[in-house]
């Protein structure tokens, strides 16, 4: 794209050098000062969130149930659940990587709302506030689902803290939708049309109307339940005349497509980084594009998939089931695109590229295993199980963390001005890998031997398969801090990055590493489609070996 | 509207972005995405509504007839009303009618409060008569389940009392706007942020044209 | 490998099939991940940065390929779902057979409460003939629970205020895990039990060594007998006896269409029944309307619930008001 930026590094003024002082940070309107707020933020609930999956993970070495008390370790998942989810899937790459990216990838100044933008974060933060003095005071044991009656009438501990905590994150992640949604229709760049725009852009786009169309319905659900733990007005709890089987309708018609806000930006992600490491314009770039669309569209009406033996209707139930398979096909239709993405690419296997790799194998495993629970009589036996617990971990953290992982390295650069350490992020791609499949794999078979989740102790034949489970989250627990060490370390000691140190396509390459404060000298042009890469090795290139 | 694009005065324009005319379609599209936001928090209610007025249909058309018809009547005129007035105050903003601009704003706020003064004769109604869900509550009709009864009270509290909070925050966005017309009386009226309070205020307006035959009327 | 258990025992009639679904998609899965990954890696091998292969003229895309391969795994999911929904359609629907054991089961925090016909209590525990169709009728008394045989395929939510049922038909006997599937509180880990498989002779040794409590002074009642004893104390028999003009008979009710005051018609089912004794005034049969109603019963427990149901679906003569008799099939 022929931005008229120049693209040396004068070492001028920049959006992190601009102002050193806290409250420059704390007040700033600054779209990419605001998605490193939400990036210090979620790593915290990261940290939180992964030091209980290793407290589970140690609980189930053995199969008594002795390491924690059974309502401790209730708790611990409960709170792995909500931290992991509200406080950091669902902000992590559309709020960090968003944030930071969008109005660069468009050329535009900032997001069409600032203000609105850094509000944002605010309520995220008084949300993940509420959500710390909700586990600290007692902590919460019904499940993230908060399924009633237990959530509304029998739960003990601080149930109404945690339901207030996710429906202010709720609202944070709404105002993050409308601000993205009317920033992408109107803060495009001269000629940067729709079928110009970036496959990050489209995504983030199909996950903004989720945000905004889904979250309200989980607020107003999880408001409800508060209501009736507080007032005992029945209306989930079927002692008081409500109906349980409700909650789970409306629970599942945000979570359901909530797990697409968990997804779609990942596969955003994969497709700049392939592109830019195949050297190659993604392969059937239409198809791509409007799969993300047809997957936030086509969301919103599997839930009831999540409800086959909960008593609905068997006709309501088989329509849920063949929509479900209907929304594995887009999924399907990405991965062989980036697969004939690689056909006559020229591959480098920097990081990012083996993150995003290995994403496509992961993501592809999580996405098959979708289709066993959308299967009705398969999912009579595994639903509930290990199974289920299995499949969306492929999906969040296979799917979701890799990729967030991949956009981490490939943007730091530009976030940072700084190079991570090579090898050691070749390292972390492989060490994330093995550790994610030792972890995860056990937990298919011992979904279909029939483990219940959320159990404290199980039956001693299948030890072995949690041994192997528990061996595996280590070593994923160890490749997740090396990351963050290295990454950390490289703020201070890694190589200065130039503008585009990986030779990449796309107006955020064009501004210097990291842009100034208006992210554009001058207002870019675009002229080409996205990925313009051509396949014969070019200059860039050579820049890209020596780096 | 667009006579004031047409117009050459020139309202201030925030940095990121490039023209007014970008501005204006970017704060109006927000507060379009933000409507459809507000549609779906309502339409949980509704659907919730909808299911249990299924399951309790006696209890449910018992319970309405405690409802008082004529307040919901007259709160729904003077909402209507107030849609109008707020109408009239943003064509006024865009003919950069300052004092009138602020007279059709005060005139929404007194209609506002007229609202929650009728609401509030009517929750109190509401409570004297033990109709507040809770431990409390009494409802004897011969042949109804006072529970079906109860969790029509507990969704009519909940989205008449969200609603109520949506009016209140409207009050105080228009009691703002107002302010910021008259400490800006001498520049050109900034129209935007009084057409956008107008599209929200029409939004609470049409809630309450679902809210008000849902639980006053149909039986 | 041979400490690793890969499949859990097949023990039920419809364990093979869901199981063949199972292959058939793990075979999908297979395939698919294998495919994609050998062309990750044969691209990533030969489109090496700087290789020698041959890239001229890279497609951008290629309409007939994407719709094939939107379309094929389109075809083959269609199947898959055509075809666990029939089996899912067979196990939902009753199993066909003259003599099918009929359980009630109560889920409690943090128990199952089982009983059978004869009479017989158990928890956390099952006994059933091989063989022989199962019928569960279930509810919770308080959160959600979930009745899971992992042996034999099946799951369903017990659910408070609602009945649900599960059928099954063992094939081998044996004993099973019983497990709560849906996160129910604090001891839900614990919330687990047994299904013992016994040959029919077996299952007949056991209702007879059990037919006794445990002063063994006194054979245990059958169900039904329960609830008769039960519709006698409550004095349900004061209006519902034959014959009665206060309240309607309930001889031979079970099962029939019953019409409404409102104009409505219901089935005359378990939670029929259940939402008569615990709201007496949702459900006003019509030509009913004008008597005293009958007063709900909110105290009386799912477990007696379900023996009053017992003894109601056992009314198929006209019981006198005294010593309600029981017809024999109540008692198998």
């Amino acid at each position: 794209m022929s931005a008229t930026t120049s693209i040396e590094q004068r070492g001028s003024v920049n959006y992190l050098n601009c102002d050193y002082s806290l409250k420059s940070w704390l007040i700033t309107l600054d779209h990419k000062r605001i998605g490193l707020l939400y990036l210090i933020a979620i790593l915290i609930f990261f940290l939180i969130g992964g030091s209980m999956a290793l407290l589970i993970r140690y609980e189930l070495l053995t199969p008594q149930g002795d390491f924690l008390l059974s309502d401790t370790y209730n708790k611990t998942f409960t709170m792995h659940g909500v931290t992991l989810i509200f406080f950091f899937l669902i902000p992590s790459i559309p709020a960090v990587l968003g944030n930071f990216l969008l109005p660069l990838m468009l050329g535009a100044k900032d997001v069409a709302f600032p203000r609105l933008n850094l509000l944002s974060w605010y309520v995220f933060m008084a949300g993940a506030v509420l959500g710390t003095i909700a586990l600290v005071s007692g902590g919460v044991d019904t499940g993230w689902t908060f399924y009633t009656p237990l959530s509304s009438t029998f739960a003990h501990g601080a149930v109404v803290l945690a339901v207030s905590a996710a429906f202010v994150a709720g609202f944070s992640s709404i105002m993050t939708g409308v601000n993205f949604i009317v920033t992408i229709h109107m803060m495009r760049a001269p000629g940067l049309t729709w079928s110009r725009l970036p496959l990050f852009v489209w995504a983030h786009y199909a996950t903004s109307l989720i945000q905004v169309l889904g979250t309200p319905v989980i607020a107003i659900t999880l408001f409800l339940v508060g209501v009736e733990r507080v007032a005992k007005i029945g209306i989930f709890d079927p002692n008081l005349g409500g109906d349980p089987v409700l909650f789970q309708h409306l629970f599942w018609f945000y979570s359901h497509p909530a797990v697409y806000i968990m997804i779609l930006p990942g596969m955003g992600v994969i497709s700049e980084v392939i592109a830019c490491f195949a050297r190659r314009r993604i392969f059937g770039y239409d198809f791509v594009a409007y799969s993300s669309l047809a997957i936030a569209v086509l969301g919103f009406f599997v839930w009831g998939h999540h409800m086959f033996v909960s008593g609905q209707s068997m006709y309501a139930g088989m329509v849920f089931s063949v929509i479900t398979f209907l929304v594995a096909i887009p999924s399907a239709i990405k991965i062989f695109n980036w697969t004939a993405t690689l056909y006559k690419g020229s591959i480098h296997l920097a990081a990012p590229m083996l993150f995003a790799l290995s994403f496509m194998g992961l993501f592809t495993i999580g996405g098959l295993t979708g289709l066993f629970l959308a299967s009705m009589a398969m999912d009579i036996h595994l639903h509930d199980t290990y199974f289920v617990v299995a499949h969306f971990h492929y999906v969040m953290v296979g799917g979701q963390i890799i990729a967030f992982l991949a956009g981490i390295h490939f943007w730091w650069p530009k976030m940072t001005g700084r190079m991570y350490p090579e090898g050691m992020g070749k390292l972390s791609a492989l060490v994330t890998f093995i550790g994610f499949n030792l972890t995860f794999m056990p937990q298919f078979i011992l979904g279909y031997m029939g483990m219940p989740r959320r159990y404290h102790s199980y039956p001693e034949e299948w030890q072995v398969l949690h041994v192997l489970s528990s061996a595996g989250a280590s070593i994923l627990a160890s490749g997740f801090i090396l990351t963050i060490g290295y990454l950390i370390w490289s703020l201070w000691y890694g190589d200065k990055a130039s503008a585009n140190p990986w030779g990449a396509k796309g107006l955020e390459w064009q501004t210097p590493s990291p842009p100034p404060t208006e992210n554009f000298a001058t207002k870019p042009v675009v002229t080409e489609e996205a990925y313009h890469y051509t396949p014969e090795l070019r200059e860039e290139e050579k820049e890209y070996e020596h780096v | 509207m667009s006579d004031a694009h047409v117009s050459d005065t020139h309202l201030p324009v925030a940095h990121q972005f490039e023209d007014e005319d970008q501005q204006f379609k970017s704060y109006s599209l927000g507060m379009w995405v933000f409507l459809a936001q507000e549609l779906l928090f309502f339409g949980g209610l509704f659907t919730a509504f909808i299911v249990y007025r299924h399951m309790y249909l006696d209890a449910f058309v018992a319970a309405h007839h405690k409802l008082d018809w004529t307040l919901g009547a007259l709160n729904t005129t003077i909402l209507l009303t107030s849609s109008l007035t707020m109408a009239l105050g943003v064509r006024a903003s865009i003919m950069n009618r300052w004092r009138a601009t602020i007279g059709w704003l005060i005139a929404t706020c007194v209609l506002a409060f007229g609202f929650m003064a009728v609401k509030y004769v009517e929750y109190s109604s509401k409570f004297e008569h033990h109709l507040w869900p809770g431990g409390d509550f009494q409802f004897n009709v011969e042949g109804v389940d006072a529970g079906g009864a109860q969790i029509f009270f507990g969704l009519y509290f909940v989205m008449t009392g969200l609603h109520g909070l949506h009016v209140l925050i409207g009050i105080l966005i228009m009691a703002w706007l107002a302010v910021r017309v008259y400490r800006m009386r001498n520049q050109v009226t900034d129209y935007i942020p009084i057409e956008l309070a107008g599209l929200y205020w029409h939004f609470v307006d049409l809630v309450w044209i679902f809210l008000f035959p849902m639980l006053y009327l149909v039986g | 490998m041979k400490g690793i258990p890969f499949f859990p025992e097949q023990a039920s009639k419809v364990a093979p099939e869901v199981d063949l679904i199972y292959y058939v998609l793990t075979a999908l899965t297979v395939f698919f991940s294998i495919g994609v990954f050998a062309a990750i890696l044969y691209f990533i091998v030969k489109y090496r940065a700087g290789s020698k292969a041959d890239r001229s003229r890279p497609p951008s895309h290629n309409m007939p390929l994407e719709l094939t391969w939107s379309v094929i795994p389109l075809l083959m999911s269609l199947v898959v779902f055509g075809w666990s929904a029939k089996l899912f359609i067979e196990m939902q629907k009753p199993i066909p057979s003259r003599d099918a054991l009929e359980i009630i089961v109560i889920g409690k925090q943090w128990m199952w409460h089982l009983q059978h016909p004869t009479g017989q209590r158990e928890n956390n525990t099952l006994h059933i003939p091989v063989g022989r169709p199962v019928k569960l009728t279930m509810i919770s008394q308080d959160v959600l629970h979930s009745f899971y045989v992992p042996a034999f395929r099946v799951k369903q939510d017990v659910l408070p205020g609602r009945y649900t049922t599960l059928w099954f038909e063992a094939t081998k006997t044996g004993t099973y895990h019983l497990f709560c599937a849906e996160y129910c509180g604090t001891k839900h880990a614990e919330m687990i039990g047994t299904v013992t498989v016994l040959s029919e002779e077996g299952y007949e040794t056991w209702l007879e060594e059990t037919q006794w409590g445990i002063r063994a002074a006194q054979r245990t009642e059958s169900l039904a007998e329960q609830g008769a004893k039960l519709f006698t104390r409550l004095e349900c028999s004061g209006c519902h006896s034959p014959g009665s003009t206060s309240g309607p008979p309930l001889a031979g009710m079970f099962g029939t269409q019953r019409a409404l005051s409102d104009g409505r018609f219901v089935t005359a089912d378990e939670g029929y029944i259940r939402d008569s004794i615990r709201e007496p005034q949702k459900m006003i049969l019509s030509g009913w309307e004008d008597k005293d109603g009958m007063p709900p019963y909110p105290t009386i427990d799912e477990q007696q619930i379900l023996q009053l149901i017992a003894y109601i679906r056992s009314l198929k003569e006209l019981p006198t008001a005294s010593t309600p008799p029981l017809s024999d099939e109540a008692e198998g």
